[in-house]
């Protein structure tokens, strides 16, 4: 089984070069330290900023630069400044290449939902439909269940959705899954993980063909 | 050159009334128009509806004027890291219309371009789409989404002159270039006022002729949300 980390640094495996990407707030930020250091990546954040870099030096933190996580950041030579509009133009134009965000529920179709629990937590969905809405390659990064033990692999979300038929790749704490026309395709086991607890905690349709290998990470 | 420049942010904000509509810049606190929203809490206007990316901290940016409840309905795409806010919002008193942040930068700027409305595909298949216009381009569903009409835009830039021109620092730019011209009236404030003819021509990222007022800004805490640091190796 992986923690966070672990997942960052599968899906970290899935970056390739040339690639500008769009990364969520939790763990999709740590996939940023997992990317291979001979291959260039320029990471968007989506309140303005292209070409983002690690978090600044004690006492170097400025407030004009921050990520999307209201967090003060530094900024890599070659790197950009837009406004919230262009910021989009970047995101709905298709011009970044992978969305790796996190999600509460995805089904077995792609819907995918992030942003809201009806009575219980409303803070918005600031970014995320417009990146689930455009991006042709979207990961979601997320644990195979919550916190009540209950899968967030679903036949269909229960919650308000972000997004409608847009995830194509989830990696979690138990697998990689791909989804299809006909539901979650299992393509690999988090190391130590057997195919049963991988369907055991699948609600949605999963669909088993042949000898799952274990993930190198 | 036709002079924007006020003398102060009681003159800028001079014509705010009860029950307006009004933009505000940034995102977090980023990029904020500090002595705007400072100068409406004095002022004490209310029944206002806000449109801006996010609302503020319990005591700081836009929560200031939610501690005041001078604000009925806020259209935002983002609203953590705000108590009050969700005890209001929660009881009813506030008015809370989320939408995709995508969708808000580019409702503004079809208010400052002339557009009626914009197509988009944010939002299409979920709640936000709710009793709107859809359609179907290239085999791709798009929602119908409206320009903002606003009485006064607030934004807030590094630096800019009597003529109104604006140039913004790092990601405190956000939607305040897109929010310039898209009310009746734009409020633009300053941390550097400089003399007409210092601002290069080809950095100039909006042109006066978006904004109406312009004035420095008194002070600036320009606090940070999350302060995050990695240690210096010596």
């Amino acid at each position: 089984m992986l923690d966070k980390n672990g997942i960052a640094k599968r899906i970290a495996k899935e970056v390739q070069d040339g690639y500008y990407v769009n990364l969520g707030i939790g763990i999709p930020t740590l996939v940023a330290n997992y990317v291979r250091e001979d291959i260039e990546v320029e990471f968007q954040s989506e309140n303005g900023v292209l070409g983002m870099g690690p978090f600044p030096f004690e006492g170097e933190e400025d407030a004009d630069v921050i990520n999307a996580g209201k967090q003060t950041i530094t900024t890599l030579p070659g790197a950009s400044f837009f406004d919230s509009a262009m910021s989009f133009s970047m995101i709905r134009g298709k011009h970044v290449d992978l969305t790796i965000l996190g999600a509460m529920e995805v089904a077995e179709n792609g819907d995918i939902a992030n942003w809201k629990i009806p009575g219980k937590m409303v803070k918005g969905m600031g970014g995320a439909m417009d990146l689930v809405a455009s991006a042709e390659n979207i990961i979601v990064a997320m644990m195979h269940t919550n916190k009540r033990g209950e899968s967030k692999l679903l036949k269909k979300c229960t919650l308000p959705l972000t997004g409608v038929g847009c995830v194509k790749r989830i990696v979690t704490n138990l697998a990689v899954v791909e989804v299809t026309n006909n539901g979650f395709k299992l393509l690999e086991r988090a190391p130590g993980v057997s195919v049963d607890e991988i369907k055991k905690a699948t609600a949605g349709n999963l669909i088993v063909e042949g000898d799952i290998p274990e993930m190198q990470v | 050159m036709i002079n924007k420049k006020v003398a102060n942010v009681q003159e800028a904000l001079n014509g705010v009334s009860n029950n307006m509509t009004f933009m505000f810049g940034g995102f977090g606190l980023s990029g904020i128009p500090e002595n705007a929203i400072a100068e409406l809490v004095k002022l004490g206007v209310s029944g206002l509806t806000c449109i801006s990316n996010n609302a503020g901290v319990d005591d700081f940016g836009l929560g200031l004027l939610l501690q005041k409840k001078q604000i009925k309905k806020m259209i935002s795409s983002y609203v953590g890291e705000n108590e009050e806010f969700e005890r209001q919002m929660l009881s009813g008193e506030l008015d809370v219309e989320l939408i995709p942040q995508g969708t808000l930068a580019e409702r503004c700027r079809a208010a400052q371009s002339g557009f009626p409305a914009i197509y988009t595909p944010a939002g299409y298949g979920t709640e936000v789409a709710e009793g709107k216009e859809t359609r179907e381009f290239d085999g791709k569903m798009y929602v119908l989404e409206h320009a903002f009409k606003a009485d006064f835009a607030f934004v807030k830039a590094w630096k800019g002159d009597a003529a109104g021109n604006l140039i913004f620092k790092g990601t405190a730019r956000n939607f305040n270039p897109n929010m310039c011209g898209a009310a009746k009236i734009t409020v633009a404030e300053v941390e550097e006022l400089v003399p007409l003819g210092t601002l290069d021509p080809n950095q100039i990222h909006i042109p006066g002729i978006f904004v109406q007022r312009i004035f420095q800004g008194e002070v600036y805490e320009k606090r940070i949300e999350q302060r995050t640091v990695r240690p210096k190796i010596s």
